[in-house]
């Protein structure tokens, strides 16, 4: 990554906000505000590995919660058996990664509208199967609960938003990540440089299958009880989707922003008026595809190009 | 016996499946654009039979008309405001578009119909509701049997209208080749309203349909859209008669496999069956070309 005048306050910005989220348990010993954080953080490593293959690889994914799901349901179960979590959670990242080859290897030779159908197909019938086959793991076990700690779980998150925001930075400039937007912006002119566009699209969602995966399971390990189907919810499907549009799709701050703001605004707007705030997170959610393609970013970026005026290089493609 | 009970009951059922995925097919057939609220626009023609027949009593089978009526009026306001924008980006951005704001919409309806409904289920029921009429030891529910006809013809007149009336044949024409159409002075931009008003309308027909034989609730939409968007790629996207048969096939072999395997999945081989048609052929079974 070449630190220039142009990344250099956003590099500056992102040490500063780093440090402040590490020191945040040494800080306060509020369980909501923690607890809160926390959150943002699962957010951010959700919505970076949705935007892997969303975003850079623009194949709209409607199967994410699929992947979050089978991590979250073998971190759970491997480590409520007794397995360090240490061991679970690699191991609930890796049969995500594995489940990513088998979805997106047949689901990606899909054209045009069948992808996201079948995407959202393929996470449908794992809600369902989960909900059938799998053993209630509504709660811990009294020794494990006795023993939580909301420190650890913590830095795990955050490790987690780091790792996902770091690997989105390494596609946003590596060799890779140029020929994913290439395949992005026209395939068959990809194709025709020596892009593979098939290779490119399954590596991306492979890598965002995989980071699903870890996310669902810190998830599994962070939260006390829920259903197994609840891990396979469309919820975290749609919850990322949303974030990376708010905060700027394709964009390596933009589910950084997106889930600040999403968080912050449901925990503002749930308490006051319930229900309803998803009201204004559709509107907004539509506002944006049609109005804002790039987001929240690309408004603040556009506020300070015009006061300087610097060469665009940025991809704008929802 | 019970194959054969199953077997029709499937198709009473799959009758509905059919009608909620023609609208679908119908507006991706001439916009080429894919509404995932669909669902939600059939709940709400579920919600508007229910308050007739709540407020007014009037009967769920007389209120296809108004609550079709309603939705197209809906179908055209969503056209105007969002969809109608999208038409002039490119194939792929246009499809990836709608679906994006067909998600967020869906979130929106859902929310509304939450605040202004609350999340209980509604049903209507009807005088006739538990009435049913025997053929050879199969049982017809009267109710369903009512949804089955409706939806057929429904789907008949809107096959006559595609195929035989000079507007129908426009809004194909429109389908098939946009810039064609244009030269041979269609006005497209009203062709693409009327589809999707049509659409809407079939989906509020649906809607109604379904609150007689089911429930209705905020959340039923993306069950809605499912299954509406599995019998179109079944059916061959775009085409309406594939629609309607392949929403009929689906109804039986849900209902048959919930008897051989068990009610819990008779969901997954419906989404089984899709992927399988999928990975076989792209385009669907009824597909030509």
């Amino acid at each position: 990554m070449i630190v220039d005048r142009r990344t250099l306050p956003a590099a500056a910005l992102g040490t500063a906000a780093l440090a402040a989220a590490a020191l945040l348990p040494a800080m306060t010993e509020s369980r909501a505000i923690l607890s809160w954080t926390l959150l943002v953080l699962l957010y951010v490593a959700l919505a970076q590995s949705w935007n892997v293959l969303g975003g850079f690889g623009g194949q709209v994914n409607l199967g994410h919660a699929a992947l979050f799901g089978v991590g979250a349901v073998t971190t759970r179960l491997l480590w409520t058996a007794g397995t360090p979590i240490a061991a679970a959670l690699p191991a609930g990242t890796a049969l995500a990664a594995v489940t990513s080859v088998v979805i997106g290897a047949p689901a990606l030779r899909l054209r045009g509208p069948y992808f996201a159908i079948g995407t959202l197909a393929v996470a449908e019938i794992c809600r369902i199967t989960a909900g059938n086959v799998l053993p209630d793991i509504a709660a811990l076990p009294p020794r494990a609960l006795a023993a939580y700690a909301l420190a650890p779980r913590y830095y795990l998150a955050l490790g987690l938003a780091v790792l996902t925001t770091a690997v989105a930075a390494w596609i946003a400039h590596s060799r890779f990540g140029r020929g994913l937007a290439a395949v992005r912006e026209d395939e068959d002119v990809a194709e025709s440089i020596g892009v593979g566009a098939y290779g490119h699209t399954l590596i991306a969602f492979v890598i965002s299958g995989a980071l699903a995966g870890a996310a669902g399971g810190v998830f599994a390990y962070y939260h006390v009880g829920f259903y197994p189907s609840f891990a396979f919810s469309p919820l975290w499907t749609f919850d990322p989707l949303l974030i990376v549009y708010l905060g700027g799709v394709g964009t390596v701050a933009g589910p950084i922003v997106g889930a600040i703001v999403f968080l912050a605004l449901r925990e503002a707007l749930a308490l006051r008026i319930g229900e309803l705030h998803l009201l204004i997170f559709g509107v907004l959610f539509i506002a944006i595809v049609v109005a804002l393609p790039g987001g929240i970013v690309q408004a603040v970026r556009d506020v300070i190009g015009r006061s300087r005026t610097i060469g665009t290089a940025e991809v704008t493609s929802t | 016996m019970i194959l054969a009970q199953s077997t029709v009951f499937g198709l009473l059922i799959g009758a509905l499946y059919g009608l909620a995925a023609v609208g679908l097919t119908l507006v991706f057939g001439v916009l080429k654009i894919l509404n995932v609220a669909h669902g939600e626009l059939i709940m709400l023609g579920g919600y508007a039979a229910f308050w007739l027949f709540t407020l007014w009593h009037v009967d769920p089978f007389v209120s296809v008309l108004p609550s079709g009526a309603a939705l197209f009026l809906v179908g055209v306001l969503l056209y105007r405001t969002l969809f109608g924008r999208l038409l002039r980006a490119g194939e792929e951005t246009k499809l990836k578009n709608s679906i994006l704001i067909g998600f967020g919409l869906a979130l929106v309806l859902q929310t509304v119909a939450l605040a202004a409904w609350t999340g209980d289920e509604r049903a209507v029921t009807t005088r006739y509701a538990g009435g049913v009429l025997p053929i050879a030891g199969i049982v017809l529910p009267f109710a369903r049997l009512g949804a089955l006809a409706v939806a057929f013809v429904a789907v008949a007149l809107l096959h006559v209208f595609l195929h035989h009336t000079y507007p129908g044949k426009a809004i194909r024409a429109t389908g098939e080749d946009v810039d064609a159409a244009s030269l041979a002075g269609i006005p497209v931009p009203s062709m693409f309203l009327s589809a999707f008003g049509l659409g809407s309308a079939l989906a509020g027909i649906a809607g109604t349909l379904a609150v007689v034989t089911d429930a209705v609730s905020p959340s039923i939409g993306l069950a809605w859209t499912l299954k509406a968007l599995i019998v179109v790629v079944l059916g061959g996207l775009g085409s309406v008669a594939g629609a309607f048969v392949a929403g009929c096939g689906l109804g039986v072999v849900e209902s048959v496999s919930g008897i051989l395997l068990g009610n819990a999945y008779r969901e997954v081989v419906g989404l089984v069956l899709f992927l399988a048609v999928l990975a076989v052929r792209p385009r669907g079974l009824f597909a030509r070309g």
